[in-house]
């Protein structure tokens, strides 16, 4: 299609392979524009650095980061240590990269929308974060969501139910995924998540406020740091309402007012995120993220993951408006369904 | 919603359902100022006028760009909540000037707005649509990148300052690098493709669109908004929009979510939806 970006076009190919593979290992593009380096950097906060300051005094996070990473929220159960030797990560790295290449097999579900290898979508061709942490949960020590209390258990049984009751997943949009339907896509959070690809994001400070730009599905979110009140409980967002503050060199974002319709890890709409930015390098910024939602775990966890400086710019991430997939698969739902009906009375005659 | 005013708050529920919101009464069309605007806005710590704030337009122009009259509510049902106010245009000179061909499609779009409208599909706006779309917008200003952030669709623009390129790929929302003229911002846009419009009335461009536009401080809390529009593919010439913007007052305003998607499945997939088997 003529007017079709490039960007677009890989960007629903890949909507449509994850809908198709349902796979977690869909492998990711990183910084567009900026020429494939594989180069790991480690983030390793260094006490001695001090950040630079914006014109008005912020400690200064802007440009372009990427949180592109194979380090797994929870740890593997073979693990039983917080951070690999160098030797190790690397070859923890290896084996996360074998897994994402076996897509670009001959014959694989996610070979028949595209080579991995040929459009640079694996993790680890792009800039790259990566640390030796062996999960990004580092509190509870044991490097795992703690368990979940009886009322998160039921909601997640709740959840289920509505989902079976509401039909098969191509009977209509609104089962379909979320990120399929360009609604939100997981890199966005609150809290940042490794998004699987384009794990691009950008950061513009301005008088009162941080604008942290997700490059999938350009979802921009806007953070008041001028100590306003929280937000009245009756307005409720996709990606909560965001309020920040500085804590020395460290921007602090706590965010609440979810809608409960993305939930994270299967949080309720209660879950209060509170995230902490942290330029420990020029080019890195630590960050780390603690999620309290008493109503789904028996505690509050934390966790980091690596955001390392990448090369801009962003491209507009024009999700929803080049959305063939949706129509076209569920276009082939109603053809299979045809088919079959047609196939039904065959048979019979 | 205590943190919004009226206006806003009003204009996002009416325009979940696809419907204007009430309109303040309607003056002229604002004359262009005949000097410089003798206002000087307040600096930024890096010395630049400071636009940084929550705008937005209080006119008609996203339903049209020219002068027209009061009209009914395209949708029955809405009746009054969905009819069209009428508005003095935002036009310079008062007329866009079309080539024949391009006039044509302009009716056609037009007469088959509900179908091929992109706003009503909760599509990306478009430059400078999102200026003057009744949502608020937040410019954000940096050294190096200003965002211009809409609360329609979460339409996002990032203006860059220093490190400039060339449009790399064609968008809905184009490609801009800005620059400071005195106290004006000035935006240069290229970089779009064909397929948002200017308003609810068919007016729309193709991918020659270059959108030049100037956001002045007039006062505390009004901006002078002016965007040049040429693409010689629609057009016989240079054309020009202007209007105020104004500032959201109220405290603690922010922009809100948007997120228009969900709000248009049904529209765009429900005839997909896997119908009742009938036994």
């Amino acid at each position: 299609m003529r007017h079709q970006t490039l960007v677009s076009a890989v960007v629903v190919s890949v909507v449509i392979a994850i809908a198709m593979a349902a796979t977690s290992s869909v492998a990711g593009q990183s910084a567009p524009l900026e020429k494939p380096r594989a180069v790991a950097k480690a983030v390793a906060p260094t006490k001695a650095y001090t950040p630079p300051k914006t014109p008005d005094g912020q400690p200064d996070l802007q440009g372009f980061w990427t949180n592109s990473t194979y380090v797994p929220l929870e740890r593997p159960n073979n693990v039983t240590k917080e951070f690999y030797t160098k030797e190790e990560a690397e070859a923890a790295m290896k084996r996360a990269a074998e897994r994402e290449s076996e897509q670009t097999e001959p014959g694989t579900t996610a070979d028949v929308h595209y080579d991995f290898t040929q459009f640079g979508l694996d993790r680890s061709q792009s800039t790259f974060a990566t640390s030796f942490r062996t999960s990004q949960v580092y509190d509870p020590p044991d490097g795992k969501v703690p368990p979940m209390t009886a009322e998160g258990q039921k909601r997640v049984q709740e959840r289920n139910a509505a989902r079976k009751t509401a039909g098969g997943q191509y009977d209509d949009v609104k089962n379909m995924p979320i990120g399929s339907r360009c609604i939100i896509m997981g890199g966005a959070g609150p809290p940042l998540q490794n998004a699987g690809y384009n794990a691009n994001y950008q950061i513009v400070q301005g008088a009162g406020y941080v604008m942290i730009l997700t490059e999938m599905i350009h979802d921009a979110r806007i953070i008041p740091i001028d100590n306003r009140p929280a937000p009245p409980s009756g307005v409720r967002q996709w990606t909560g309402i965001s309020r920040g503050h500085y804590e020395g060199n460290t921007l602090v974002v706590e965010t609440t007012n979810f809608n409960g319709k993305n939930p994270f890890r299967n949080g309720s709409e209660n879950m209060k995120v509170i995230e902490r930015f942290t330029r420990v390098a020029d080019d890195a910024i630590e960050y780390k993220f603690t999620i309290d939602d008493p109503s789904t775990w028996t505690r509050a966890w934390s966790a980091e993951l690596p955001l390392v400086k990448t090369g801009g710019p962003i491209f507009e991430f024009a999700c929803h408006e080049s959305n063939f997939g949706i129509a076209n698969i569920l276009a082939g739902a109603r053809e299979d369904e045809k088919k079959a009906a047609e196939q039904k009375k065959g048979s019979s005659n | 919603m205590p943190n919004r005013s009226l206006i806003a708050t009003s204009a996002a529920l009416l325009m979940a359902a696809g419907v204007s919101m009430a309109q303040a009464p309607q003056t002229p069309a604002p004359a262009r100022p005949a000097a410089a605007p003798a206002y000087r806005a307040p600096r930024t710590a890096d010395g630049k006028p400071n636009l940084n704030g929550i705008w937005q337009a209080m006119n008609t122009a996203n339903w049209d760009l020219e002068a027209h009259s009061a009209a009914p509510s395209p949708i029955k049902e809405f009746g009054t909540t969905g009819a069209i106010p009428g508005g003095s245009g935002v036009v310079d000179g008062g007329t866009i000037p079309y080539l024949p061909d391009a006039l044509k499609k302009k009716k056609e779009n037009q007469a088959n707005r509900l179908k091929l409208d992109p706003e009503v599909k909760c599509y990306l706006p478009g430059v400078p649509r999102a200026v003057y779309m009744p949502y608020p917008f937040q410019i954000l200003q940096s050294t190096k990148h200003i965002m211009m952030l809409h609360e329609y669709a979460g339409a996002v623009r990032t203006v860059y300052m220093t490190d400039q390129t060339e449009a790399p790929a064609d968008s809905w929302m184009g490609w801009s690098n800005g620059k400071w003229e005195g106290e004006t911002l000035v935006v240069d846009t290229k970089g779009f493709n064909d397929l948002s419009w200017f308003d609810r009335s068919g007016n729309f461009h193709s991918d020659a669109l270059h959108v030049v536009e100037r956001f002045t401080p007039r006062s505390a809390d009004t901006l002078n908004y002016e965007a040049t529009i040429e693409d010689s593919k629609t057009f016989s010439r240079p054309w020009k929009i202007s209007m105020p913007l104004y500032r959201h007052v109220e405290p603690n305003a922010q922009i809100m979510e948007f997120r228009c998607v969900e709000f248009v499945e049904d529209l765009l997939y429900g005839h997909l939806r896997k119908q009742p088997t009938s036994k």
